[in-house]
């Protein structure tokens, strides 16, 4: 796997695209961090541009890779090795260079600027929503041998929890307002990785209020130390389950 | 050296292969030929482990390979088209495949040599031409000296040089006792290399056999004259 790895790793860094996203990243940073005062509110308007743009260039771009590798996976298959191996080493090239374009783009700003214990926690949730995308994007290509309908999937898984996820929710919370539907909101919430980050992150920089009338429900669960530990928990099982999946369907698929 | 055994494949609604049995001896070459869409590739994946045939079994040396992944240090195999990460370059690439492959420390770099791509090195894939890709696929698969080869289309898109230079290195080591399999559509190409023929028509083995017979029976002396006066038999019969 590590064999595989460091060659994956060598091909991406050099990827211009890769190296747009860490200058984008690094530029909304540097530039956030000087329009605000205050460092707190930089590190909120920092978090809003992390948990959607971060998703959307680590889904898409690995997607494109991906369908990109076929031939060269192709060959990878006819040496000796196994398919979970050559399935790792892509999934740890592509998550540990897309992961070291983000601590170079938000990670060393976030250091640099805010307080230690507010960056470390977006830098630690912008890590998950890193290896939880790279994940999904195994499991879109793995589904669907077309390019163009495979980018389409990930657009869409994007879509759906950077945008439609929300939506849904709050339709449920208009729609139920009247029952004690707290509990279920926070249930719901670990459903899509985009809002347990965000809500984690919030919590942290005590902005609750923010949030609406669960927000006090939220704070007493997220907020404590058992629940963050249970939401970065829930974050490492969106990152592994979908990985597990195409891993799965990767050594039986016909290439 | 290689079996066959009652070897079914269908995608969907579409039988690939129907139930292909084969028996491939080492010190050949032997050429794969048939239309388009006859079960060539998905033949030659299922032996390189890509296809997982429904079906059936095949065996290397006697062991079974379906799910395996040992027996492929002993497999050379070059695609028809080539396609590596773009951002590396030759000497990188090859040093991968080489990592890839820490137990096989012999090389034969004949063909890296020949083809000249040691100039290269530095060279980023994606700035290569075609050809060029072929030329260093082709160098892959000689590389760790395998007793089995699998080419697919070697010569397409060589230059006439460096498709003589790899034809030159392919009856060497048949001579040298190797199993080499080539598929091509360029008949005449064929004649002075391979020495037994298998045609595959619509996911079935017509005829596997060796080009003297072959030639013997129809009465000519080219391959590509020989196949269509036997085609044309099996077609009026």
């Amino acid at each position: 796997m590590i064999r595989i790895l460091k060659y994956v790793i060598l091909d991406i860094i050099k990827n211009r695209l890769v190296l747009a996203y860490a200058i984008i990243l690094a530029v909304l940073s540097w530039s956030l961090f000087s329009l605000e005062d205050n460092s707190a509110k930089g590190v909120l308007s920092l978090t809003n541009v992390v948990l959607l743009l971060v998703p959307l260039f680590s889904v898409i771009f690995s997607t494109i890779y991906l369908y990109n590798s076929a031939e060269f996976i192709e060959l990878l298959v006819s040496q000796p090795l196994k398919r979970r191996d050559i399935w790792l080493g892509f999934y740890t090239g592509l998550s540990l260079a897309l992961a070291a374009a983000f601590m170079i783009g938000a990670g060393l700003p976030l250091l640099f600027f805010a307080d230690l214990g507010m960056s470390l926690i977006l830098i630690t949730t912008g890590l998950l929503i890193t290896f939880v995308f790279v994940s999904l994007a195994m499991l879109v290509t793995v589904m669907t041998r077309d390019k163009a309908r495979g980018i389409g999937l990930a657009i869409l898984v994007w879509l759906f929890f950077a945008v439609l996820f929300d939506g849904l929710m709050l339709l449920l919370m208009f729609q139920f307002s009247d029952y004690p539907i707290e509990k279920t909101m926070i249930g719901l919430t670990s459903l899509s990785p985009i809002d347990l980050a965000r809500i984690m992150i919030l919590l942290r920089l005590d902005v609750s209020a923010l949030m609406g009338f669960t927000g006090a429900l939220f704070r007493d669960f997220f907020g404590s130390r058992s629940g963050e530990m249970i939401s970065m928990a829930l974050l490492v099982l969106w990152a592994a389950t979908p990985l597990l999946i195409s891993g799965l369907r990767f050594r039986k698929k016909d290439l | 050296m290689i079996q066959f055994e009652n070897v079914s494949k269908r995608f969907g609604s579409l039988e690939v292969l129907k139930n292909v049995n084969l028996d491939m001896a080492s010190g050949h070459c032997i050429a794969l030929i048939g239309p388009n869409g006859c079960g060539k590739t998905t033949l030659i994946k299922s032996l390189l482990g890509m296809v997982i045939p429904d079906e059936g079994s095949i065996h290397v040396n006697g062991a079974e390979i379906i799910h395996q992944h040992l027996h492929r240090a002993g497999l050379g195999y070059m695609p028809q088209i080539g396609k590596y990460p773009g951002n590396l370059t030759i000497g990188q690439l090859i040093d991968m495949v080489r990592h890839l492959r820490p137990d096989q420390p012999i090389y034969d770099e004949y063909l890296i040599d020949s083809f000249g791509l040691r100039t290269l090195q530095s060279k980023k894939m994606a700035t290569l031409s075609g050809g060029t890709i072929q030329k260093v696929s082709a160098a892959l698969a000689f590389l760790f000296n395998p007793p089995v080869l699998v080419l697919d289309e070697p010569t397409a898109g060589l230059d006439p040089l460096s498709s003589e230079t790899l034809k030159l290195k392919i009856s060497q080591e048949v001579i040298n006792g190797k199993l080499v399999l080539i598929t091509s559509h360029i008949l005449s190409e064929l004649d002075d290399l391979v020495s037994q023929i298998i045609f595959m028509q619509e996911g079935r083995i017509l005829f596997h056999k060796s080009v003297e017979a072959l030639l013997a029976e129809t009465k000519e002396s080219k391959i590509s004259k020989a196949i269509v006066t036997l085609l044309a038999k099996t077609v009026n019969s």
